[in-house]
């Protein structure tokens, strides 16, 4: 076990699986000497070689492309993608190529390839550094999305999307980084020194894609979140004093359904909260899945709490950001039916 | 690798007053001279407002390579577009914005050129043709392209000057609009700002050619390279360039070889560079090389230069004192410019 923020636990899973998998490769802008921009990739060139780590030209579509056929031919490559907002050239190479590899080829080829994307908002990026673009892929057949919330999560995660066979989109939540954020921007940032999830084993273990985490027992209703909105969710229901129950989905695609199912069918009551834009976000899904497992359950209507339906607002970034008080004032209006 | 190299720079020759000065004349060297300065004050007037935690986020300076923008906007007229980058503080001055709403749109205020909405990377100025900047590398550079469209289709005379880093000239997007713009013979300037580094990477270690220019025999059109620090250089090419596109003759592709003495951003902490390598480049300063030029040519007189200076520090004082006096958008209008907006409904 090693005290490790959300930087430190993903360069220790890229470097355990680089040393133990011939076949594994990271690349990406700035990846290589320079160790990234958010610093994830630091050390593992000197490590493990030019060959195994190293920097791609400006060409996002170039970086998932070269991916995929790589993935194809036997590699397992991870490709950075420097901010999540970075990715839409290559959101044809995702959409169309690796996305539907193994279904067009009648499972003869796959593509086991890791984009590893810094996401979300709350470090005044603008719209250009702030977005995130989890539904655009959710609703994209043949790709998997996996978001963590804290250190621990995000090794086992990355392990586990390294060594899946589909293509996996790895949204890192920028504002996680360095420590927990609940939202209360108005406040001193703390880290993950004194967080249980900042012990992190120093070697392999996985977590699978797919299973959820209940990251606050409670009784009175259900939010469902995943990312920094864990951290906002679990804020806000301390400051209601409301006994919410807070699953944190840690992958959306696939999606712990059953786990959803058995909170809910507890709690009657559901509340889903993400950072992305409102229409037609992930929180569409959660709402219609909760809706249509668990309506007979239910005792008052599920609610969302999201970003609004406008590009990241670099002037409005507290605004735009659904903090512990938007959570709060949901939670109870949830409660009140 | 072959790391950025500075050359020594030349003595200026007094004898040789570059043919292209006689056609920005006189006045327009002492404006392209106090737009170098007002650039240069900018940036560094909101690096202090980083510093001092007035703003906040991530911004990107373009110290060092003043020329470049100057110098290619000295061939533009009001009725001319520019596209930009990240990196496009100068191309906004260069084109004409006042220095103001520039700050305003760092501090986010409603009187910014984008209310606020966009900040440093997304300054635009539709007044001055400035179609703004792009906190997307290579995202302005189609768009230039269609700017160049309209502006044959609808007979405007307008040309356009696409502004990119070397970075950039590996995305698909600058490939596809090279060969469109060829293609469909259109107005367009294609300004590679070459500072030699994609935020880390040198420009060997990320570009199969030895210059961006290459590129342009690839579709057709001329390609040249000029020394970015270099007014006059930029100057010639850009006028050259912009002459071409007005007759009808298509693209050009102008590769500029420059520095930015800053990091890539603010979190940049030049560990890719050596100390030498930025002291040889500030050492070819563009705006003391140009104002020593102006100087033994007459053009501009230390005392003439010393009043610039002052005016562009007066300019500058009003332009922070306009922005803090300025109201925060209200977040009432937290909506607004998603969409068009409906129709005003009949009366």
């Amino acid at each position: 076990m090693s005290r490790m923020n959300m930087v430190q636990a993903l360069n220790s899973a890229l470097d355990v699986k680089l040393a133990g998998d011939p076949d594994v490769l990271v690349f990406g802008e700035d990846v290589g000497f320079f160790g990234g921009v958010f610093r994830v990739t630091e050390g593992l060139q000197q490590r493990h070689g030019e060959g195994r780590v190293f920097d791609a030209p400006i060409a996002e579509a170039g970086q998932v492309a070269v991916a995929i056929g790589m993935g194809a031919y036997g590699l397992r490559p991870v490709v950075e993608c420097q901010f999540a907002d970075y990715i839409y050239p290559a959101f044809d190479q995702i959409v169309s190529e690796a996305a539907r590899l193994r279904y067009r080829s009648g499972g003869e080829f796959n593509a086991p390839i890791t984009i590893r994307a810094p996401y979300g908002g709350g470090i005044f990026g603008g719209q250009t550094h702030s977005q995130s673009p989890e539904g655009l892929f959710s609703h994209v057949c043949g790709l998997k999305t996996v978001i963590p919330s804290n250190p621990y999560d995000a090794k086992g995660l990355l392990i586990s999307a390294i060594e899946d066979d589909d293509p996996v989109l790895f949204f890192e939540p920028k504002r996680l980084y360095a420590g927990p954020f609940d939202g209360h921007h108005e406040r001193p940032a703390v880290s993950w020194d004194g967080h249980s999830k900042g012990d992190v084993p120093t070697g392999r273990y996985a977590i699978p894609l797919g299973e959820a985490a209940i990251a606050r027992e409670g009784g009175d209703l259900t939010i469902l979140a995943y990312g920094t909105m864990v951290h906002v969710a679990l804020a806000a229901a301390e400051e209601t004093g409301i006994d919410a129950e807070v699953i944190d989905l840690r992958t959306i695609v696939p999606l712990d359904i059953a786990a959803i199912e058995a909170s809910v069918r507890k709690t009657g009551r559901c509340l889903v909260v993400h950072e992305a834009t409102r229409t037609g976000g992930f929180g569409a899904e959660l709402s219609a899945l909760v809706q249509e497992r668990c309506f007979h359950w239910l005792e008052a209507p599920i609610l969302r709490v999201t970003g609004w339906d406008t590009p990241y607002p670099r002037e409005f970034e507290w605004e735009y950001f659904p903090g512990p008080q938007r959570v709060g004032a949901a939670i109870r209006r949830v409660m009140a039916e | 690798m072959t790391a950025a190299r500075a050359e020594d720079a030349p003595p200026v020759a007094v004898a040789n007053r570059p043919a292209i000065y006689d056609r920005v004349g006189a006045g327009g060297l002492r404006e392209a001279l106090r737009r170098m300065h007002l650039i240069r004050r900018f940036e560094e007037t909101a690096e202090d407002f980083y510093v001092r935690g007035k703003s906040y986020g991530t911004m990107h300076l373009s110290i060092g390579q003043e020329a470049t923008a100057v110098g290619v906007c000295a061939a533009l007229g009001d009725s001319d577009y520019v596209t930009s980058t990240h990196r496009g503080h100068g191309h906004c001055i260069a084109k004409g914005a006042e220095v103001g709403r520039m700050f305003a749109e760092f501090l986010g205020r409603e009187t910014g050129y984008c209310r606020g909405r966009g900040g440093s990377m997304h300054i635009a100025d539709p007044a001055k043709g400035n179609l703004g900047a792009n906190g997307i590398v290579g995202g302005g550079i189609p768009i230039a392209v269609g700017a160049a469209l309209s502006a044959k289709r609808l007979r405007t005379g307008a040309v356009v000057a696409s502004f990119f880093g070397d970075g950039a000239n590996n995305e698909g997007a600058f490939h596809e609009s090279l060969n469109i713009a060829s293609l469909w013979k259109l107005p367009v300037l294609f300004v590679c700002e070459n500072n030699q580094y994609g935020m880390s990477v040198a420009f060997a270690r990320s570009t199969a050619v030895a210059s961006v220019a290459d590129r342009a025999a690839a579709y057709s059109m001329p390609g040249v390279t000029v020394d970015g620090n270099d007014f006059a250089a930029v100057a010639a090419a850009a006028f050259e360039a912009a002459d071409r596109a007005r007759r009808g003759g298509g693209p050009t592709l102008v590769e500029c070889k420059t520095y930015r003495t800053r990091g890539h951003s603010r979190s940049d902490r030049n560990r890719y560079r050596t100390k030498d390598e930025i002291e040889a480049w500030k050492a070819r300063d563009p705006i003391e090389r140009f104002e020593r030029e102006l100087s033994a040519l007459g053009v501009a007189t230390a005392a003439d230069a010393a009043s610039l200076r002052e005016a562009v520090e007066r300019e500058i004082a009003d332009g922070v004192a306009f922005a803090e006096a300025s109201p925060a958008p209200s977040t009432a209008e937290l909506m607004r410019d998603v969409h068009t907006p409906a129709a005003a409904a009949p009366r």
